[in-house]
């Protein structure tokens, strides 16, 4: 697949942004605000950024990516759809029984998803296997790089700090985490929870190099995915400034949004606040019906 | 005269050691995580014969687990050790989401487990790990009767597609298996055969049992003794014939009385075959300093405990039948 363009991948993420509302629709459970406040992100890493082959997700060659912050899975599971992991059709099965979407996600043998390496969900856990993982290709003198994406509430549990010290310990320098920094988290902000400023000291105190980014600009987070990738001798940690919500007017910034979905009434006006894309919905609801019918057009 | 003889006194977790560096030799995949008690744990040896593949982790289990994972994911064969109460209490939700639950084949070697590890006090004493272990899906937990079973059971590990949790002791303690026996995990050893009651035991109450039969043998008492190595998958076919044979059973365990080996083999009798069953183990209390030795016999789960249990179950045999 050719690399998507900033353009396309701005209109790619506002069609993940409706996949997720869609998706939380039909499941009436789910996390709204991180999922809607990353699409950017999952849209650059799996359409410009990732080494990957969606036919073959271990492929011997692919970029290794973990989501530490298991609960955005909607933004992940609506991504991997389109990028061709899983049949768009399979979106309508978020938290069913039987289903591969769990509510949180888990690797495919183990009633989970194509493309997930490991459980996650239980919050702290995800950087400490990033570590391992890339410690392990460099045993084996591999180039593929490790990417982990962290919530900043996250940040709170201990676990983290130990495994960013070990990896500045043996100086992981394929290893990139991401921090989506939308000051949120489930009970308030995070300052008024447990403050983590100054962020940036923390991690460069820890070992590692410090990069700060709007994780909202599709431009400004490649640039600074591709310097992440140039620095050495350290891990590096991409800091995304990021709004919980982004794209839903009612929703931005409000950290009420962590872990709810909206019902049919948010939904719709969020879905007005959208607009449709050239990627087209995976389903057509009953109340769209009067509105001309949109296209489907996979994005590969 | 018992039927085993004590040839030397080694510890599980020297077996543990050496096996690793005979593995490190055999395979290159094999790698070991450092929590600080290199020295204790012995992955010493290992990491002296191959310091390109130990990775210290310094003194954080929860990362170590996480770690070992990523490991996993990467393809190698993770090692992960400290102390028993360290490397199962502390990151059990590390072990139960990123290795139970994404069924990662890590090896979780535990050394200084039980209450043998006396003199360093109840934090230390993990007597809680073979029941939380054996909680947890995808899950196998052992652990070895001697330095040899030792070797035995770290070497069978890599082949085992399961996560698992080997459970070794600090003290050197009688060898009385050799290194030809066979070993296989998950299928129990009836170390003696017996016909009046079963004794099951594992780890360090293996030689404890062996010792009591000898002493219910001048009584007049078959005691048939098995060494249950692999507490889950427990082998349920050694478990049900004795149990047929013998209609009394003993289980004995350096662990708390619940959720141990005693609690697996009570979950299978009570479901298959109902018999009389006793247990010994620590009676669901902390443990305190002092030698191995003094707080087995304390604690109740030294030989004269297996004794008395022994008559106890086959007084309750007679009065039901």
């Amino acid at each position: 697949m050719e690399k998507l363009n900033v353009a396309e991948l701005q209109e790619l993420a506002r069609q993940i942004r409706r996949d997720i509302i869609k998706m939380l629709l039909i499941s009436k459970s789910g996390h709204s605000g991180g999922p809607l406040g990353t699409a950017d992100i999952f849209a650059s890493l799996y359409f410009n950024v990732l080494n990957l082959d969606p036919a073959n997700p271990r492929w011997e060659g692919r970029d290794y990516f973990f989501l530490s912050a298991g609960h955005l899975c909607p933004v992940w599971y609506a991504t991997l759809a389109r990028r061709g992991y899983i049949p768009l059709s399979e979106l309508t099965t978020l938290r069913k029984i039987n289903g591969r979407l769990q509510g949180h996600p888990a690797p495919p043998w183990t009633h989970g998803v194509p493309g997930a390496e490991i459980a996650s969900g239980a919050l702290g856990q995800g950087l400490s296997v990033a570590v391992g993982c890339a410690i392990g290709l460099r045993l084996d003198r591999k180039p593929n790089r490790v990417y982990v994406l962290h919530g900043d509430g996250e940040l709170d549990e201990g676990q983290i700090w130990e495994a960013a010290m070990t990896a500045a310990h043996h100086n992981v320098d394929s290893l990139i985490a991401i921090v989506d920094r939308n000051n949120c988290q489930i009970d308030n902000y995070t300052n008024k929870v447990k403050n983590l400023e100054p962020l940036a000291d923390k991690w460069a105190s820890f070992g590692w190099h410090v990069l700060e980014c709007d994780g909202n600009d599709i431009g400004q987070f490649l640039s600074t995915v591709k310097q992440a990738q140039a620095l050495k001798g350290k891990p590096t940690v991409i800091i995304a400034k990021t709004f919980m919500g982004k794209g839903v007017s009612f929703m931005e910034d409000d950290y009420k949004w962590h872990g709810v979905p909206p019902n049919d009434e948010q939904g719709k006006q969020a879905l007005n606040e959208l607009a449709p894309t050239k990627y087209g919905d995976f389903i057509e609801f009953e109340w769209e019906r009067s509105r001309p019918a949109t296209v489907e057009v996979s994005a590969k | 005269m018992t039927k085993y003889q004590s040839k030397d006194l080694k510890a599980t977790r020297l077996g543990f050691g050496e096996a690793l560096v005979e593995l490190g030799k055999e395979n290159p995949n094999v790698v070991v995580l450092g929590g600080d008690v290199t020295g204790s744990v012995r992955t010493d040896l290992f990491m002296k014969a191959f310091p390109e593949r130990f990775i210290s982790v310094g003194i954080s289990e929860q990362d170590m687990m996480g770690t070992a994972a990523g490991l996993a994911v990467a393809g190698k064969i993770p090692f992960a050790s400290t102390y028993g109460e360290f490397a199962v209490g502390r990151p059990f939700d590390q072990i139960r989401q990123s290795i139970a639950y994404s069924q990662l084949p890590v090896k979780i070697c535990a050394s200084h487990c039980g209450i043998t590890v006396g003199p360093d006090g109840a934090t230390h004493q993990s007597l809680e790990d073979i029941g939380l272990m054996r909680l947890l899906p995808h899950m196998t937990v052992a652990t070895p009767c001697d330095y040899h079973e030792a070797r035995k059971m770290v070497k069978a590990s890599v082949a085992w597609k399961h996560s698992i949790y080997i459970r070794f002791f600090r003290d050197n303690t009688p060898v009385f298996t050799d290194a030809a026996s066979p070993f296989t995990l998950g299928k129990a050893i009836t170390l003696i055969d017996g016909t009046d009651v079963t004794v099951i035991a594992c780890g360090l109450q293996v030689w404890e049992a062996i010792l009591a039969e000898e002493i219910l043998g001048a009584e007049g008492i078959s005691a048939r003794v098995i060494n249950m190595h692999t507490i889950k998958p427990l082998d349920k076919e050694a478990v049900l014939r004795a149990a047929r044979e013998t209609g009394a059973v003993v289980t004995a365990e350096d662990h708390q009385i619940q959720g141990g080996l005693g609690g697996a083999v009570a979950e299978l009798l009570a479901q298959e075959f109902p018999i009389p069953q006793e247990f010994v183990a620590v009676k669901d209390t902390f443990g305190e300093s002092g030698t191995g030795e003094q707080l087995m016999k304390k604690y109740g789960i030294a030989r004269d405990n297996i004794v008395e249990a022994t008559r106890r179950v086959l007084q309750r045999k007679k009065n039901d039948s």
